[in-house]
């Protein structure tokens, strides 16, 4: 971020901005760090041994695997759903546009619980199809496919929403050069077009997976919380805490706990990468 | 390669942005399609690459019709008012580009790509830019790059969009001359959009001066600025000073001076005079019109003088420095001008004539 | 009009006929679903459903607490966004990476370590527990938990708009004779309001429908400290799947509205910054 100072006529005294800068300082230590610091110590609590023993346990190893494979799936699905929705909103003009964009949004505004029950209403045994699922032995709620299904409903806007400004202001003149100069759909499609947006795929795909791996509210609905099968890391920690197992809990939790992390970091990193890179641009464009 | 326009129609919404435009361009020329923004030059020009579709008329590539021809398969060359140069890509794969998106039957061999580009590269005498990235290469080197990687699928025809329009002043006259010389020796058939008329007289074989849609004139660079089909082709070349007239009797009357006017319904009338086309002395005569001087420019080479004239709004007479030092003009002084040509236009009358002068 | 424009870019029928279908297959076939299965109960039944006195205490809860974890973050938001655009200080780009924490970190996470930080013998809790105040298992722990769910909203949306905001404005001011507080109040304020409601909104909406982070913290007494998204997993529980229904009408409905709410203070902020979208 490379700002010229501001001049003494736009700024305050110093005793207001070093006020202001501790009550920030101080209100992203309680409400931010702290609980985040808590994790890490409440795992290790009973030292490294005992931290590593509650990792080790199978019902939490069955509940990573069930989480990777969640976010394998609904990842991927969603990168594809984002890709194309850009291309057709950001690249084209048509009617109705505006609709389809608050579309893509409604997953964030809709209640994760509320996410879990429509499909309960589906493939439940109670639910429009749920008999005849019955009837040809298909498990989707309290199974696997049903905790893929609220994974994916929860991650659908991510890749999307991260595409279509970057799309909308690339403009589309790269890829009519690229058509005029003989490529195809897919050559201009992969050649130019995805090269200009990968950071902010990067970035989607990064968000979408860190929500996937953390979702609580959705999948508990259709999960059916069978340990060992149905859980999910996010499930096995609420089981583990309510049944007092704390280290056990936040063992866990500190694996979800450091992803989260991981995700912050490629996040800084994507944002000060395209802002480098911008600067250098800047910097190196000499008329002559 | 020639081009034929046959009837295009456009229209955006209320638009119109081409209203059945005419237009051929020969083999081997260098055509400007010069007007105002908004007169519908690009959008021809892109219909033209098949970047965007026609409402209605044909055109046809050596007399074939290549309307629906998607600009995948039209060989044309385009090169955007912005460049549009792909941003990822190092200047030596762009130029690539469009050889290596080629399918695998008709594609040039890694050696063959390399010594092609190079070569247009070298062309375009920019060779040692090959490993940078177009962000850091200058308006002008991005203008050429873009060109070099249009020329490299051997197009048939090249088409450029404003290609001079975002540089500055003296690289565009750099350029342009340079585009010239390139064109004499590579003789492809070219279109090239502007809204500058020097650019257009200087640089192009033919121009095609277009307003609101229409053709105004096509013509030769002289052609069009000696022999102005009408009023606005008249103004848009160059500055001109503008009388309000009555006819009467077949003159039309600015004062004292009189020039041959067209047959027209009303008395109203225009005459249009260039302002180094009018003669400056301090003795009256027969059709001279009397003035005060109000301000003196000196423009470097020429010198321009503000002259009140009663009745009319301000006119401007282009001087060289030579004989406004010999003339010694000052502020306030009277002095009589002499309209050498001039042009007048009666609003109603089917033709506009040469009002012919002094 | 057409319904398209025409391009010369090829995909527009895949990229648009995959995405309508995704959209329907995961997103709006399943809520229809739900707006069907309620279509299938009397209205008189519906209400009594929606208006069960135990789901009232817990509306009155969800909304109270959101609202007032959204202005703890109107306020919050608008001060750390002011302090990361224009103060210096060290340790600066980790703070701004931090702020997007409660995006990335799991709610359920969130949940069993705040309930611990505030519990009567945690880090903060034990500040106040000589003085008989309880956070966690009361209101009081709803408000923290959904403050921390929703504290990135502000941040993000105020921080582009003062980052943008130009330096000559506030100059212009103060060299027409405007104090400080003036310039903050009449000039960077009025430009910062749109985005503030949006903040403000976007924080609400979120913490209306926000379960995981809650339930831990909230200690779930009946009349006292359920929140509505509760209410539908335990109809859940007992199998009440119309009553489940019920309410997740009631909270989509809600959302709706603050969806048209947010999208009205996005245009209006487009609109006002000048804009396009």
């Amino acid at each position: 971020m490379a700002q010229t100072p501001r001049s003494i006529a736009t700024t305050e005294s110093r005793p207001v901005r070093w006020a202001l800068t501790t009550l920030a300082l101080l209100f992203i230590a309680l409400f931010l760090l702290l609980p985040l610091v808590s994790v890490f110590t409440e795992a290790l609590r009973k030292g490294f041994g005992l931290y590593f023993e509650a990792l080790k346990e199978p019902d939490a190893w069955s509940a990573i695997k069930l989480t990777l494979i969640a976010a394998l799936i609904a990842v991927p699905l969603n990168l594809s759903f984002g890709l194309a929705a850009a291309w057709a909103i950001a690249k084209f003009d048509f009617k109705g546009k505006s609709i389809l964009i608050t579309l893509i949004d409604l997953p964030f505004s809709v209640s994760p619980v509320v996410a879990g029950l429509i499909y309960m209403l589906m493939f439940g045994t109670q639910g429009w199809i749920g008999p005849w699922l019955n009837d040809h032995d298909i498990k989707i709620v309290f199974a696997i496919p049903g905790i893929v299904l609220a994974t994916v409903f929860v991650t659908v806007p991510f890749v999307a929403r991260e595409l279509i400004p970057l799309m909308e202001a690339q403009g589309s003149e790269e890829e009519q050069a690229a058509l005029s100069l003989g490529a195809s759909g897919w050559q201009t499609f992969y050649r130019v077009t995805l090269p200009n947006i990968k950071w902010g795929l990067l970035y989607g795909v990064i968000l979408a997976n860190a929500r996937a791996m953390g979702e609580f509210g959705a999948v508990s609905v259709v999960s059916g919380h069978i340990r060992g099968q149905t859980n999910t890391i996010p499930l096995h920690v609420e089981i583990l805490y309510n049944e007092y197992n704390f280290v056990g809990a936040f063992a866990c939790a500190s694996i979800l706990a450091l992803l989260a992390l991981v995700t912050l970091g490629v996040k800084s990193w994507v944002e000060w990468r395209t802002e480098q890179l911008a600067a250098r641009d800047r910097a190196n464009a000499v008329d002559g | 390669m020639s081009i034929e326009i046959r009837n295009i129609a456009k229209r955006f919404g209320n638009f119109t942005a081409l209203d059945h435009i005419n237009l051929e361009v020969k083999t081997g020329e260098l055509l400007a399609l010069l007007g105002p923004s908004g007169c519908g030059k690009t959008t021809l020009l892109r219909i033209i690459a098949g970047l965007e579709a026609p409402d209605d008329g044909q055109i046809l590539f050596h007399g074939e019709d290549t309307t629906e021809k998607h600009v995948r398969e039209r060989n044309v060359g385009f090169v955007f008012q912005h460049y549009a140069l792909f941003r990822h890509m190092t200047v030596f794969e762009n130029v690539a580009f469009g050889l290596r998106v080629r399918p695998k039957e008709t594609r040039p061999s890694d050696a063959e790509i390399k010594r092609k580009v190079h070569e247009l590269l070298n062309l375009v005498q920019l060779d040692w830019l090959a490993d940078r990235y177009p962000a850091q290469l200058s308006g002008g080197q991005r203008q050429r790059i873009a060109l070099a990687r249009a020329l490299a699928v051997e197009p048939k025809v090249l088409l450029l969009d404003e290609p001079f329009g975002a540089l500055d002043t003296k690289v565009r006259k750099e350029l342009r001359r340079w585009l010239r010389r390139l064109h004499d020796e590579m003789h492809i058939t070219s279109v090239f959009v502007t809204h500058d008329q020097e650019e257009a007289l200087e640089v192009a074989d033919r121009v095609v001066v277009m307003n609101k849609g229409k053709i105004e004139q096509l013509g030769s660079p002289s052609d069009v600025y000696d022999k102005p089909a009408t009023p606005f082709v008249y103004q848009f070349l160059g500055d001109v000073n503008l009388f309000q007239s009555r006819v009467h009797e077949g003159w039309a009357h600015v004062g004292d001076a009189r020039f041959a006017a067209p047959q027209g319904q009303t008395d109203q009338a225009v005459v249009y005079v260039r302002p180094h086309e009018i003669d400056v002395s301090r003795e009256g005569g027969a059709g001279a019109l009397s003035g005060v001087i109000s301000h003196v420019r000196l423009l470097g080479a020429t010198v321009r003088l503000e002259v009140d004239v009663a009745g009319q709004d301000a006119v401007e007479v282009e001087l060289t420095r030579e004989r406004y030092l010999q003339g010694d003009w000052k502020v306030a002084e009277t002095v009589y001008l002499l309209p050498r040509e001039a042009r007048v236009y009666v609003p109603s009358a089917a033709e506009w004539t040469d009002g012919g002068g002094i | 009009m057409a319904f398209k424009q025409h391009s010369v870019l090829p995909g527009f029928n895949l990229a648009l006929g995959y995405t309508l279908l995704y959209l329907s297959v995961i997103v709006l076939i399943p809520l229809a679903a739900l707006f069907f299965k309620s279509a299938q109960m009397p209205l008189d039944a519906f209400w009594h459903t929606v208006t069960d006195p135990r789901l009232v205490a817990s509306y009155k809860l969800t909304f109270g607490a959101s609202l007032l974890a959204a202005v703890i973050n109107l306020f919050g938001g608008l001060l750390l966004a002011w302090v990361l655009v224009r103060y210096p200080f060290p340790g600066k780009r980790f703070i701004d990476a931090m702020v997007d924490l409660p995006f990335a970190l799991p709610t359920a996470v969130a949940g069993i370590s705040l309930a611990t930080i505030y519990a009567p013998n945690g880090w903060v809790g034990q500040l106040f527990a000589p003085w008989d105040i309880k956070i966690a298992f009361t209101r009081i722990g709803v408000v923290i938990a959904l403050t921390f769910v929703t504290l990135p909203f502000v941040v993000r949306t105020v921080q582009p708009v003062l980052e943008d905001l130009e330096k000559e404005l506030e100059e212009a001011a103060a060299s027409l004779g405007a104090t400080r507080g003036q310039v903050f109040r009449k000039v960077i304020l009025p430009t910062l309001l749109p985005a503030l409601l949006t903040g403000f909104a976007l924080a609400f909406a979120r913490a209306i429908g926000e379960y995981g982070s809650v339930i831990f913290i909230a200690g779930n007494m009946p009349f006292v400290s359920e929140i509505t998204p509760l209410m539908i997993i335990s109809k859940l529980e007992q199998y009440d799947y119309v009553g489940a229904t019920s309410i997740a009408i009631v909270m989509l409905l809600v959302s709706f509205a603050l969806l048209l709410v947010i999208n009205g203070l996005q245009w209006w902020s487009a609109k006002r910054l000048g804009r396009r979208k």
